[in-house]
């Protein structure tokens, strides 16, 4: 059995970041779409670590733990916000949120 | 450090730092604080721009008294002052009218004193900062803080539309405003891939380039420059189609606004016109000078004839400004020595006669809350003394030698006459429609018999009136009998500009 | 003494600025004091300049005081100048304008002391500016006293400012004029153009050294130069400013619009003699606008009733023989004729002033009559001065007035520059305006001064000749009337014509070669033309004297009504300018604005904004406010970027 390469991990990484997409665009609770979010984040961390280890270079190794402290604090400050919204509507169905249109 | 290594500094800085000072320490009701805070600031300024005067030496024509600092190295900006014969003028008539602003609105504003006097002594240091900057990039910061405080004068102080003309004049100016950065920083760009590879906005770094040309107006590099540098500063002016914030701006500006508005504002586009588009980009300036003086004609007529159709004195002044900035673009553009001496001259004489007539028709209108011809009529006999300021205004716009319009009209018109024979002869025509205009409003206000009651027991001018009139009457008659200190210290400057 | 010149023009404007300053404060008598004695100073510095330069033969002596505009190429000083020809102007200006002076003290008395101060405030103001443009060394400074002459007009004119007319009447006057000046600025650029100076004297070198260049610019700057005299001197068809400033007070009348002021063209077309003699157009023109303007306004003034406008169409009318000697290159006579005329027509106005005093302030003939009885002296002086007027020998005015004729005859006989019959007409127009002259005058002095009173008994009690002050100066003038022809008699021969002789170094007049007059049609043309003054006295006579007076007319009224109303509404000129000049301006004005700029600028400018709002409007819809429509565009955006940069 051959060692996976750098495509079989893009290729993951493009399907995790698909689902990730999907999840964002398809579904209407802000949990799910937070998830989403963290999926398609993580699909980028992942071909950053597999280019950085065709590269044999540290760059995008580094970059991930960026990727990972900002994902936190968006988690943190995503959930803070849906609390919020519970708290006002008793849902977190993001379509209730266009009360600001036009 | 002797003071002529900082004296321009001063004279820039000295109002603005004032005004800020006003706005974050003094207490929002010492309102003669205020007033005597703002009077004193602008004396200070006049006697630097005095100073400044005394200094200079009117045989050379580069720039003096220089200073030069390093603002941002890396992109080649700098903070650099330097007077020549031509800002020099148009510094002093700032000065000169900055103490009689602040006198006019003395008890005129009462509402918001602070941010009043703040704002105006901001906008001095914006006006004197594009006067004396000689980097180009500097000049764009001080062209656009004028904007600021002059929005607030229009939309805080102004009128019953003020926020409508306030807005108006933001969106015209910052039209054509943000273009000339775009130009600004080409220029810049142009200077880095030139021989010393470095970006430079030094005005005179930038005035040794040679700006590429080419075919049609797309493709000329040239011409494209001049165009965003020319809308800039022909919205300012403004020259004739792009007038139509004038009249708004005037209308709804207070007195002291318009005096400031008429009497400088304006003129930071004429001197763009001399100061950079002339020597900046020959090529073009030669091919647009048929367009230029063909508005520059028209603004002359045409301003001249909606003048007399207006009703509202306010806004026939503002139109008469039309006119009279069109004799300036036609100096400038016919471009002889002479011509051009006598655009700047007249930059002053408009800014002491129509600046006069604004703060006189402010006179009147804090008295009877009216600007409409019909509502007047026999002030002569009840104000006398308004009625002499009035008319010797009025004989200064029209050109009435031995004052001081006379001589700017002379000199442009004479010396237009070399290049743009068939312009001056129908720009002539102005000195006709100007007299007519003129002369009714002198016969609607103050001849005729005296049929509004209202108008009877007007009150003469007061003292603080004549002290805010004087120095412009003086100012106009000494121009007018004896105008070679003007025209001296500036000929080698402009001889310079235009490579005459 | 010579050096002492610009004193005659620092006194008055000296009295000037005191004056003002001291309007609200001085009583009748200072200001008097000081009105009178600056002109008085004015006039003694003047006759002692005149006196020592009396002995230098046409020497031009120039002052300059300092350098006043230099810029580029272009330098100009103020500088004064005094020559035979301002030598003269300069002698009747002061002296007249003294006496002028004297005699408002009487007739503005009843003015409140501000108006009083006002008043002789800018009549200094007057002599100050009329001071400069005679003794203007160039153009423009000549060109300041022309200006400075005319606001102190405009001033005097709408001196009674609460009176719409008066005021209105000043404005007029300015306009007009402005429009002259436009041709005499247009006029000084072209010579500056042609020549590089503004000086006379560099001008006259300069056109001189460079005869193609003169001959080439000589018609243009003297035709726009002729715009600006005809503008200040009244002429068709700017004339209609003159009758109008009539609002102004009396001695006012005199003084600018009779003496000084309007003959300040035939002044400025003398001085620039040098321009016109080298151009047969230009003084074909003159000589053709000052001919028809003769005749022109003598017809208006024939069925005038009010005692001013009569005179001042006499006036405009004299102008125009004026300018008919200079176009026909008597340069001299012209000027001759505006000395004559400066003291008959300032006696004649001030004698009508003295009149309309004794009749509170009425100005219709047919409200006066018989004064001769109650004012002696005014009679007797306005007599003369008539006289003169009509060109009755030994009367200044038949010497001055036959000179140009005889110069206009000798230039259509001679067949000077091939228009020789255009200047025979011109005589014939000439011959024929002394007799409408004549008539119109005496027809004036029977309505005035004889028959009985008409203006109520009422007024007939207030009848009175006037005071010394008033009196004086009509005797003086009148005295004037009768002595300062004799100085220029033409008929023994040019050694005898004392004036022509001073003035030829200067203004040498074009000489018509090949013709001579004889004794004999000299004698003629003299008979003629005393001849028809004589039959227009008659003719006046046989209509408005008598127990049956006016009733002639009247019927001639009748039976033409339509020509007697045309020439009675002054042929309606002021009517059509309105109709063709101002009311189309203030309609073009006023579409100017609410059309082109209100409309079609700002509208452009507007719909600019609009287009804007309403983008924004439609743009706005974008914006869902469905949050996963927000990320599902994020995710077409990366899309077409990645796309962008992969192919």
């Amino acid at each position: 059995m051959m060692a996976p390469s750098t495509v079989h991990f893009v290729i993951l990484a493009a399907l995790l970041f698909g689902i990730g997409a999907a999840g964002v665009l398809l579904r209407r609770s802000g949990i799910a779409i937070l998830l989403g979010i963290e999926l398609m984040l993580n699909a980028g961390n992942l071909a950053l670590v597999a280019f950085a280890r065709q590269h044999g270079s540290l760059d995008g190794q580094v970059f991930v733990f960026f990727v990972m402290a900002v994902a936190a604090a968006e988690v943190a400050v995503g959930l803070a916000l849906l609390v919020a919204i519970f708290r006002k509507q008793q849902a977190i169905d993001v379509d209730r949120l266009a009360i600001m249109r036009w | 450090m002797t003071l002529s290594g900082t004296l321009l500094s001063a004279l820039v800085l000295t109002p603005g730092t004032v005004g800020l000072l006003l706005l974050l320490l003094a207490p929002r009701d010492a309102k003669s604080l205020h007033r005597w805070a703002g009077m004193l600031a602008s004396l200070v300024t006049l006697g630097l721009a005095l100073l400044a005067w005394s200094r200079f030496d009117p045989a050379d024509p580069a720039f003096q008294l220089v200073e030069a600092r390093p603002w941002l190295p890396s992109l080649g900006i700098s903070y650099r002052l330097g007077v020549d014969g031509v800002a020099l003028v148009l510094v002093l008539l700032t000065a000169l009218l900055q103490p009689v602003v602040m006198l006019s609105s003395w008890k005129q504003i009462d509402d918001k004193v602070k941010g009043y006097v703040a704002s105006m002594l901001i906008l001095e240091t914006g006006m004197l900062g594009a006067f004396l900057a000689t980097d180009l990039f500097l000049f764009y910061v001080f062209w656009e803080l004028m904007l600021l405080p002059m929005y607030f004068i229009i939309g805080v102080w102004g009128g019953e539309r003020r926020v409508y003309a306030a807005v108006k004049f933001v969106i015209f100016t910052l039209a054509g405003s943000l273009l000339m950065l775009v130009g600004i920083l080409y220029l810049g760009s142009l200077h880095k891939a030139s021989a010393p590879g470095t970006w430079s906005f030094a005005y005179e770094d930038i005035a040794r380039l040679s700006i590429p040309g080419g075919e049609g107006f797309w493709h000329n590099p040239q011409l494209l420059a001049f165009a965003v540098f020319a809308l800039a500063f022909a919205i300012k002016v403004p020259v004739w189609p792009l007038h139509t914030w004038l009249p708004d701006a005037h209308v709804e500006a207070p007195t002291g606004g318009s005096i400031i508005l008429a009497g400088v504002l304006l003129k930071l586009g004429t001197f763009g016109f001399l100061r950079y588009c002339r020597p900046l980009f020959p090529e073009a300036w030669e091919a647009a000078t048929p367009l230029f003086v063909t508005l520059a004609v028209i603004a002359i007529v045409v301003g001249a004839l909606v003048a007399y159709a207006q009703k509202d004195l306010k806004k026939l002044v503002a139109y008469s400004s039309v006119s009279h900035m069109g004799f300036i673009m036609l100096g400038l553009f016919a471009g002889t020595v002479t011509s051009t001496q006598g655009a700047l001259l007249q930059m002053v004489n408009h800014g002491l006669s129509t600046g006069s007539l604004f703060l006189l028709v402010g006179v009147i209108y804090d008295r009877r809350h009216t600007r409409l011809l019909e509502d007047f009529g026999g002030l002569a006999r009840v104000m006398p003394l308004y009625t002499g300021a009035f008319l010797i205004a009025t004989l200064s716009s029209i050109g009435l030698p031995g004052l001081n319009g006379f001589v700017g009209e002379l000199l442009i018109l004479l010396g237009s006459f070399r290049t743009q024979p068939v312009a001056v002869v129908i720009a002539a025509t102005g000195i006709v429609l100007g007299a007519v205009y003129m002369l009714t409003v002198v016969q609607r206000v103050f001849w005729n018999p005296l049929v509004h009651e209202a108008n009877r027991g007007l009150a003469d001018l007061t003292w603080q009136e004549v002290t805010a009139f004087a120095p412009l009457g003086l100012a106009m008659f000494w121009i007018g009998v004896y105008p070679m200190p003007v025209l001296s210290i500036s000929e080698a400057a402009i001889r310079r500009l235009i490579g005459g | 003494m010579l050096n002492l010149l610009w004193l005659v023009l620092a006194f008055p404007l000296a009295g000037a600025v005191v004056l003002l300053a001291g309007a609200r404060r001085f009583t009748h008598r200072t200001t008097a004091a000081v009105g009178v004695g600056a002109t008085g100073l004015s006039l003694l510095v003047a006759l002692g300049v005149l006196a020592s330069y009396a002995g230098r033969h046409g020497e031009v002596v120039t002052q300059t005081l300092y350098r006043w505009i230099a810029a580029g190429d272009f330098s100009v000083e103020v500088a004064f100048r005094l020559d035979p020809l301002s030598a003269v102007m300069l002698f009747f200006v002061t002296f007249v304008g003294f006496l002028i002076h004297v005699y408002s003290t009487g007739y503005m008395h009843d003015e409140p002391p501000t108006a009083f101060a006002r008043y002789f405030a800018y009549l200094n103001l007057f002599m100050f500016a009329m001071l400069t443009l005679v003794l203007g060394a160039n153009l423009l400074v000549l060109f300041v006293g022309w200006e400075g002459v005319g606001l102190c007009s405009y001033l005097l004119i709408g001196f009674y400012f609460e009176k719409d007319w008066c005021a209105a009447a000043g404005k007029k006057a300015f306009v007009v004029n402005r429009i002259g000046d436009f041709g005499f600025l247009l006029a000084i650029f072209m010579a500056f153009k042609a020549f590089g100076t503004v000086d006379m004297a560099g001008l006259q070198a300069a056109m001189a050294a460079d005869p193609a260049a003169a001959a080439r610019w000589a018609t243009p700057i003297a035709l726009l130069l002729f715009v600006g005299a005809v503008g200040k001197s009244a002429q068709l068809p700017l004339y209609v400013w003159l009758p109008d400033a009539m609002a102004g007070p009396t001695p006012v009348s005199a003084l600018i619009h009779a003496a000084t002021m309007v003959t300040a063209g035939v002044y400025m077309v003398a001085r620039t003699s040098f321009v016109y003699a080298l151009s047969p157009t230009a003084l074909l023109v003159v000589a053709v606008v000052g001919g028809l303007t003769a005749v022109f306004a003598a017809t208006i003034g024939l069925a005038q009733n009010d005692i001013k406008k009569v005179l001042a169409y006499s006036t405009v009318s004299q102008l125009g023989y004026m300018f008919m000697g200079a176009g026909a290159g008597a340069f001299t006579a012209a000027i001759f004729h505006v000395f004559t005329h400066a003291f008959f027509k300032a006696c004649l106005f001030l004698g009508s002033g003295s009149v309309i005093h004794a009749c509170g302030g009425e100005q219709d003939m047919r409200k006066m009559g018989g004064l001769r009885h109650h004012m002696k002296a005014t009679y007797w002086t306005f007599l003369v001065a008539t006289l003169a007027l009509a060109g009755i020998p030994v009367f200044a005015g038949f010497f001055s007035k036959d000179e140009i004729l005889a110069k206009v005859f000798a230039a259509g006989a001679g067949n000077l520059h091939g228009y020789g019959k255009v200047y025979l007409v011109l005589w014939g127009l000439g011959v024929a305006g002394a007799f409408l002259t004549a008539f119109y005058m005496f027809r004036a002095v029977y309505m005035t001064f004889f028959g009985s009173f008409r203006g109520g008994p009422e007024a007939e009690h207030h009848l009175h000749e006037s005071p010394g002050v008033m009196v004086w100066p009509l005797r003086i003038l009148a005295a004037g009337s009768v002595v300062v022809g004799f100085v220029g008699i033409g008929f023994f021969g040019p050694r005898f014509n004392l004036f022509e002789r001073f003035l030829h170094p200067v203004a040498p007049g074009v000489e018509v070669e090949g013709w001579h007059a004889g004794p004999a049609l000299e004698v003629g043309l003299i008979a003629l033309s005393v001849g028809v003054a004589v039959a227009g006295i008659l003719l006046a006579r046989r209509f408005y004297f008598g127990p049956d007076a006016g009733a002639i007319p009247a019927r001639l009224a009748t039976a033409w009504p339509r020509l007697y109303r045309t020439v009675a509404n002054k042929y309606w000129v002021d009517e059509g300018y309105d109709a063709a000049i101002v009311r189309p301006t203030n309609r073009l004005a006023w579409w100017l604005w609410k059309g082109l700029d209100t409309v079609v600028i700002d509208g452009v400018l507007v719909s600019l904004a609009f287009f804007t709002e309403i983008a924004g409007d439609l743009l706005r819809f974008v914006q869902t406010g469905n949050v996963r429509n927000y990320a599902l565009m994020v995710l077409g955006g990366a899309v077409a970027a990645a796309a962008w940069l992969l192919l």
